[in-house]
């Protein structure tokens, strides 16, 4: 075939390589490219990516060097010892516990389980969406009606419930216990999208070559709201932070001996601690504001990287 | 019309009574039974079968909710262990706190969210745009308690400005102290919440009045040479605000779901924090009452949305 190629055509070697680049120049550059594109040309986004993956990195791999049950220890030659001291860089709290170790294996928890709520729940909601839109008629009706009625329950209110019946509650049956309730606002958004894919001509076509349904939907139509899946996802993984901190906070998450973000805040709750003691509290709570929005800034650039028209990344 | 109504209407009957079956079958799931706390630890176990007897509690379950369900009807909720009284008493003197922080802060929220969303919609890539986007963007996913937490210790505890606990203070005599001393209370915390939550409806006018700037009727007001001021607060600002108005429902929901943490951080008397007391006492009775009642909430806040919307919009009807 090349040979005959090159026996009959006169374009010679050198250009045709020229002319397949230029192609492939013009062609829409992959999904990876243009998310990378767009965190090239928006600094703050590209730090706000480096403060995220750093600031996970370090805390797992910081919070496998600290022997939690030892630092849970209480001590109380060190009861709110203040910070910047020797020992303690960010001080102690009434049990005289290091702030700053607290914090680390507090953020690993915290985070630990906002992954995995996101992961589940947004499995679920994908997979509710998709099955929900594609399929229409009764499918849809019924899983319609699940859909309104776990809407319609006092979301944080079933989860305390929940939580105060099961007898030993771990981080894993409290991630499930949240994503029970959360996935229901990426189903419903995933659904309306696919609701619209499936109108498409790409779908009448695979229809009518008897390709089966969950070919179609999982490798036809998911691949074509990928952006809007990404996008999502990275939105309630900012939002998930909120869930567990908040039930911790009230004191129904984890329990009191494993360190959270939540129960760190909680110390606020003591109105001599929040005035007089601020350091127990107040780095967990500047540090669930600034990954909250680190993580919804990424979100955002991933969104304009999804619509064309607000592109800022130049498209070479 | 009607009939979207009505078939909402039938929807919310099923609805209801899967709800009251799922609190009933969790209270039952609960740890301990009804008479832990009102008997004597010296009670002989043979006295407490014989009471869970008379009670009907070794009857099966379903004969059990059907008993419940009477009592529902006639008004009685049980009596609460915590505070020995009926729970129906116990939870009107918590309700008007509740719903009168609740109402308060969604009028502050729309007091802030209306001019934010038409303004950014009007000067859509300006300055001012970009400056309420960037409003919305940091409001958008902090998680209210820590805000909640922040504000009652910036304002409330440093700078001393607002009360930090309760719903009115003891020395407040007269009726016009009274009511002046409810509000002070809760100033603080719907001023918090309406100023973290107006994303949605300020994201939602914006959009709204960026589409009907380029509309038809807006170019038609405009080559009759209506001034632009008129044309945004008559034309534009008037068809956008139906729809927002539709959220006052959901966002009942909302702010009711969000009472347990503003309640808790505030020490404010309402539903919210007697729900989180209860669970701490394990007072299953004010339990089961409050899931109940806020689960039916949701469901008329959402029924009332849904109608407004259907009202407004007509495509949304229910076929």
């Amino acid at each position: 075939m090349a040979e005959n190629f090159e026996k009959h055509s006169d374009i010679s070697a050198a250009d045709l390589a020229r002319l397949n680049q230029e192609a492939q120049a013009e062609a829409t550059p992959s999904t990876a490219k243009i998310i990378w594109n767009e965190f090239k040309a928006d600094k703050p986004a590209m730090a706000a990516l480096f403060i995220i993956v750093g600031f996970i990195a370090f805390v797992m791999i910081g919070a496998l060097f600290i022997n939690t049950p030892k630092m849970m220890e209480t001590n109380i030659m060190d009861y709110f010892d203040k910070p910047f001291t020797t020992d303690f860089w960010l001080g102690a709290d009434s049990g005289g516990r290091s702030v700053a170790k607290q914090l680390i294996v507090g953020s690993r928890n915290s985070i630990g389980i906002a992954i995995g709520l996101t992961v589940i729940s947004s499995t679920v909601g994908i997979c509710w969406g998709l099955i929900s839109g594609y399929f229409g008629g009764y499918i849809d009706w019924g899983m319609q009606r699940v859909y309104d009625f776990t809407m319609m329950l006092p979301m944080l209110m079933m989860i305390i419930v929940l939580v105060t019946i099961i007898p030993h509650y771990n981080a894993v049956s409290l991630t499930l216990i949240f994503s029970l309730f959360y996935w229901e606002g990426t189903s419903r958004l995933i659904r309306s999208r696919t609701l619209a894919e499936t109108q498409k001509d790409y779908v009448a076509a695979s229809k009518t070559s008897g390709t089966s349904n969950w070919k179609i939907i999982f490798q036809g139509i998911m691949p074509n709201i990928s952006s809007l899946i990404i996008i999502d996802t990275t939105l309630s993984f900012a939002e998930n932070i909120g869930v567990e901190t908040g039930l911790s906070y009230l004191g129904f998450g984890l329990p009191t001996q494993t360190p959270s973000l939540g129960t760190m805040i909680a110390n606020a709750n003591d109105p001599t601690n929040i005035t007089l003691y601020w350091w127990t509290w107040l780095p967990a709570a500047l540090e669930i504001i600034v990954l909250c929005l680190s993580i919804s800034y990424i979100g955002q650039v991933l969104r304009r990287a999804a619509d064309a028209s607000q592109r800022q990344g130049a498209a070479d | 019309m009607w009939k979207t109504i009505l078939r909402r209407l039938l929807i919310m009957i099923p609805e209801v009574i899967l709800l009251s079956v799922l609190v009933f079958l969790l209270a039952k799931a609960m740890p301990g039974d009804p008479f832990t706390g009102s008997i004597n630890p010296k009670a002989d176990p043979a006295q407490i079968k014989h009471l869970m007897e008379i009670n009907g509690l070794n009857d099966p379950w379903y004969q059990q909710y059907w008993n419940w369900v009477v009592h529902l009807f006639h008004g009685n909720l049980g009596n609460s262990y915590q505070y020995q009284e009926p729970v129906t008493r116990l939870i009107e003197g918590r309700a008007g706190n509740t719903l009168w922080l609740a109402f308060f802060t969604m009028i502050l929220t729309y007091a802030f969210a209306l001019p934010l969303g038409v303004y950014a919609g009007r000067h859509e890539g300006k300055l001012p745009d970009t400056i309420i986007r960037f409003y919305t963007y940091v409001t958008f996913c902090i998680p209210v308690f820590v805000i909640l937490v922040l504000g009652i210790w910036i304002f409330g505890y440093v700078l001393g400005w607002f009360p930090t606990t309760g719903s009115v203070s003891s020395d407040a005599q007269t009726w016009a102290q009274t009511v002046g001393s409810r509000f002070y209370h809760i100033l603080l915390p719907s001023l918090l919440g309406a100023l973290f939550g107006t994303v949605n409806i300020v994201q939602y006018l914006r959009s709204e009045v960026i589409d009907a700037k380029h509309s038809d009727y807006v170019r038609t007001a405009r080559s009759k040479g209506v001034p632009s001021k008129d044309i945004y607060r008559h034309h534009i600002f008037r068809n956008s605000l139906l729809p927002i108005a539709a959220f006052a429902g959901y966002s009942i929901t909302g702010l009711l779901n969000g009472s347990i943490f503003t309640e808790t951080v505030f020490s404010y008397p309402g539903m919210g924090l007697l729900f989180v007391n209860s669970i701490s006492y394990r007072d299953y009775t004010v339990i089961t009452a409050l899931v109940l009642i806020y689960g039916i909430l949701n469901l008329v806040g959402t029924l009332l949305s849904d109608i407004i919307l259907s009202i407004v919009d007509p495509r949304v009807r229910i076929e």
